[in-house]
């Protein structure tokens, strides 16, 4: 057999051909000479994947190519634990993703690794609209849901996705990176449990969590000051306002053609989506990590930290009566003034 | 009646000291030594060693404390620079009223927490483990859930205070064995827990270690005219479950049943549905020869999995009849008027109807024209649909397309090279008038040309900065070219997931999407490995 530094470069090379037969037969090859298939999935693939979403960021591969990077290890893994997953012996679990979310890998990894150790397990995918979650619980009637959220954006809805599974009695076990490196916004959000890998989730599930059901609660206290709730009532007026006065302080933004002007909505979109994020769990550090994030991206694709620091301000001028918010932005104006290095893979926004 | 009268001269002393004897409270007059100079009845009764009081009372004015039993409370009030008076409360009554008050207020909490929970759950198996892990944690050592026969087996869960439930099975024969279960689970009222001998229970209900079992209570679990199952209840403790007891663990055993029953009819409703709407959701995408296929599908209404667009893929099918043409590769996609169950109903017909005329004419033309006189209902002329119909033949190492729409958006190819083309094929809606016109198209797909077949609903979607743009044909045609060398699965992820951020939660009509794609030339063209 080849040696392993060989092997991930192999797998890397194949995946990021789209090729999907030779990566599921170097997978499967691999499997039959002895390797461990949880190995091959946590070892193997998901680095894989990790440098694959490293490369398009760092505007090595198309946004195209990662896709059919991803699309190629998905078959591999349905290859792999279709052959390797024993007989389910254990409990049922759901996985899904939350609602708006679309890092279905992750969860998918997860799920598989719950199978190929005797759960039986019901993957739903990504995207999963809350009342389409619930309905399938009255259903199955499974003993855990594993909600996984990967970007902070998202974390109101999934909040409200981990209430209802909650309200029908079902616990909830979160992951993924939206919920913090540390799973600190889990915790606020009253999931009953976090784990930060899918080999945690599992070593969990394996040792018979039962948590008692949590009555109904509420950590947010701060949101009782409603900046949350007025950004995201007017987040398209706010966002419509920005790019308006972007426009009229930026003159080549005004020839702009749809896909470039619609690349920049989204940008705004996103600066406007995780101050709101921010302010839901009160964490300043999602926004920060976010603009660091941001900054590194669009340096490898030469654009200047300057078109950040712009919008910033001008967000700044518009949420004058949100002190809360107005706090963020300066915090985030600091961290891109002081040039930190895109050292965070935390958000992830597509 | 008695009238107070205003009074000169006091009552002569033996009707004084009747007046202290006939008050409830003990009352004592004291020297400033605290000397006892008087008692009542009620004081003697209470206090029979009235020299103990004078250690009691030494330095205070208040007391509380139990005496021969009796919690008792005692006041001190002067009377005069050298006297007073000492009250003292028979507490009794009032502890044990305050007592009950507590109890009732625990169960009242603790069924206020059943019912919160109990209700949570439409899932039957979800439920009785409810049941038993509540009636653990409060009523009892151990709780049982046995529940009703089926196949002379009976299925039994149990949890033992602060340890996991566990499941199991016994023979339906072994039910008469436990005291009062064959009764319980006939529906009969409970028998009283004194009657019920708990030597008697078979000691394989409960998990090894549990002990000596003190006292069994067997409860029915009421249902929808037959009984939910029955809850068995045990402790360790000896002597027999109280009144009380008793009637809590029906009031409980009330709850659990009509939650258990409610998720019973919800599961075979559900069962029912999901027999009648397996045709109705989109199909399985069957394999074929030399394409790749991919689908998408997002109804609008998103508890209910099923709407009016619908697609549909039949593989290349020889003739049944000797000597006649084989039926030719078909993709359909199309989209029903209205939304949810009804317009579900529709669909389910129109690929049914596609299904068998498909075997008879492969030609998508006179197809259309053949669905169109079939669908049409004289009574109901608002149902119509609209779809796009696609024959797929092989042509060299591509295929040949012929593609026809009866009022449909055409659909968009994307080339090998990353050019965006529709499909000029034009038609009217389906369903509504005897003729229509139709006019048919013939395309040639490349290696690592897609073809791609959607809804209205793609690019009708609303969203997109200020809420309420439309996606738009341009936008989905520009999206469409940057799919560029991607598989047909993680071209339609993308666009769902592109449509779906623009939406970004609110709501929309169906969407629906189907990718046909002819691999690339690059592929590994043999594999040994499948043929294992």
């Amino acid at each position: 057999m080849t040696s392993t530094i060989t092997v991930d470069a192999q797998y890397l090379e194949l995946v990021g051909n789209g090729d999907e037969w030779g990566a599921t037969d170097l997978v499967l090859t691999l499997w039959e000479n002895g390797a461990d298939p949880e190995q091959l999935l946590l070892g193997l693939i998901a680095p894989a994947q990790a440098r694959v979403g490293e490369l398009w960021a760092a505007n090595e591969w198309s946004v195209a190519r990662e896709h059919a990077a991803t699309a190629t290890s998905e078959r591999a893994i349905a290859a792999l634990v279709a052959r390797a997953a024993p007989r389910p012996t254990l409990g049922r679990i759901t996985v899904a993703c939350t609602d708006g979310e679309w890092h279905a890998l992750p969860p998918r990894l997860v799920g598989e690794v719950l199978r190929l150790r005797g759960w039986r397990v019901d993957f739903l995918g990504a995207n999963v609209p809350g009342p389409h979650l619930v309905t399938h619980l009255h259903q199955t009637g499974p003993d855990v849901v594993a909600l996984s959220c990967a970007l902070p954006t998202r974390l109101p809805r999934a909040h409200a996705t981990l209430t209802a599974c909650q309200a029908v009695g079902v616990p909830v076990l979160t992951g993924g990176r939206g919920f913090g490196a540390d799973g600190r916004h889990a915790r606020l959000l009253g999931a009953d449990g976090w784990a930060a890998t899918a080999t945690e989730a599992a070593d969990i599930l394996d040792a018979g969590w039962n948590p008692t059901p949590r009555a109904p609660h509420d950590d947010l206290a701060h949101l009782a000051d409603e900046e949350y709730t007025q950004l995201a009532r007017q987040r398209h007026q706010i966002i419509i306002g920005l790019l308006d006065r972007l426009r009229a302080g930026y003159p080549p933004m005004r020839d702009y053609d749809q896909r470039q002007a619609d690349a920049t909505a989204e940008d705004v979109t996103h600066i406007v989506d995780f101050l709101a994020a921010a302010l839901y769990v009160n964490d300043a550090a999602v926004f920060t990590e976010f603009l660091t994030w941001t900054a590194g991206v669009l340096a490898a694709r030469n654009v200047p930290p300057a078109a950040l620091t712009v919008c910033l301000d001008l967000l700044a001028a518009d949420l004058r009566d949100f002190p809360r918010a107005g706090d963020l932005l300066k915090l985030g104006l600091a961290e891109l003034a002081a040039g930190n290095p895109a050292g965070h893979d935390t958000m992830r926004p597509q | 009646m008695t009238v107070l009268r205003n009074v000169s001269t006091p009552p002569p002393t033996h009707l004084l000291h009747a007046v202290l004897d006939a008050t409830a409270e003990a009352v004592l007059l004291c020297d400033e030594h605290g000397a006892v100079l008087l008692a009542n009845a009620a004081a003697r009764r209470l206090l029979p060693d009235l020299q103990a009081m004078n250690e009691i009372t030494d330095e205070t004015d208040v007391f509380e404390l139990e005496l021969h039993g009796r919690p008792l409370r005692g006041r001190r009030q002067p009377v005069d620079e050298t006297h007073s008076v000492w009250t003292v409360h028979d507490c009794t009554d009032e502890m044990a009223r305050a007592a009950a008050v507590a109890q009732e207020k625990e169960r009242t909490a603790f069924l206020a927490e059943a019912s919160r929970r109990l209700s949570a759950s439409l899932h039957r198996g979800r439920c009785v483990r409810t049941t038993v892990e509540l009636a653990a944690a409060h009523l009892a050592d151990a709780a049982v859930v046995v529940l009703p026969p089926a196949r002379r087996r009976t299925e039994w869960v149990r949890a033992v205070t602060g340890s996991r439930f566990e499941t199991g099975t016994m023979r339906e024969r072994d039910v008469d064995s436990v005291p009062g279960l064959s009764e319980a689970l006939a529906g009969f009222p409970p028998v009283p827990s004194r009657w019920l001998d708990q030597t008697q229970m078979p000691a394989s209900l409960l998990p090894d270690g549990f002990g000596e079992i003190g006292a069994i209570l067997v409860t029915p679990l009421p249902g929808n005219g037959v009984p939910a199952g029955a809850l068995i209840l045990a402790r360790r403790a000896p002597g027999t479950f109280s009144e009380e007891e008793e009637l809590q663990a029906r009031i409980f055993a009330a709850r659990a049943g009509g939650a258990i029953s409610a998720a019973v009819l919800y599961q075979e409703q559900v069962e029912t549905t999901a027999i009648l709407q397996a045709d109705l959701l989109p199909p399985e995408l069957p394999r074929i020869e030399g394409l790749e296929l991919a689908g998408a599908y997002r109804p609008a209404q998103d508890a209910a999995r099923i709407g009016g667009d619908f697609y549909d893929a039949y593989p290349r099918t020889p003739s049944a009849a000797p000597g006649g043409d084989d039926a030719e590769t078909m993709i359909v996609l199309g989209d029903v008027v209205g939304k949810g169950p009804k317009a579900a109903v529709m669909a389910g017909k129109v690929r049914q109807t596609l299904r068998a005329l498909r075997l008879l004419e492969s030609r998508p033309e006179p197809l259309l024209r053949v669905l169109n006189q079939a669908l049409i209902d004289p009574r109901d002329r608002s149902r119509f649909v609209t779809l796009v119909l696609a024959s797929l033949v092989r042509s060299g190492d591509g295929w040949r397309v012929t593609c026809a729409t009866g009022g449909h958006p055409p659909p968009l190819i994307l080339r090998a090279a990353g050019r965006v083309e529709p499909i000029a094929a034009k038609g009217t809606l389906i369903g509504v008038t005897g003729p229509i016109t139709i006019e048919t198209a013939v395309v040639e797909l490349a290696p690592g040309d897609l073809l791609l077949f959607y809804s209205d609903g793609l690019f009708e979607a609303r969203g997109g900065v200020g809420g309420r743009e439309a996606y738009g044909e341009d936008r989905l045609a520009d999206t469409l070219a940057t799919c560029r060398n991607m598989p047909a699965t993680a071209v339609v992820e993308r666009l769902e997931q592109l449509v779906s951020d623009w939406i970004n939660g609110a709501g929309h009509d169906d969407i629906a999407m189907l990718a046909v794609r002819v691999p690339p030339r690059h592929h590994h063209p043999v594999n040994l490995r499948r043929t294992r």
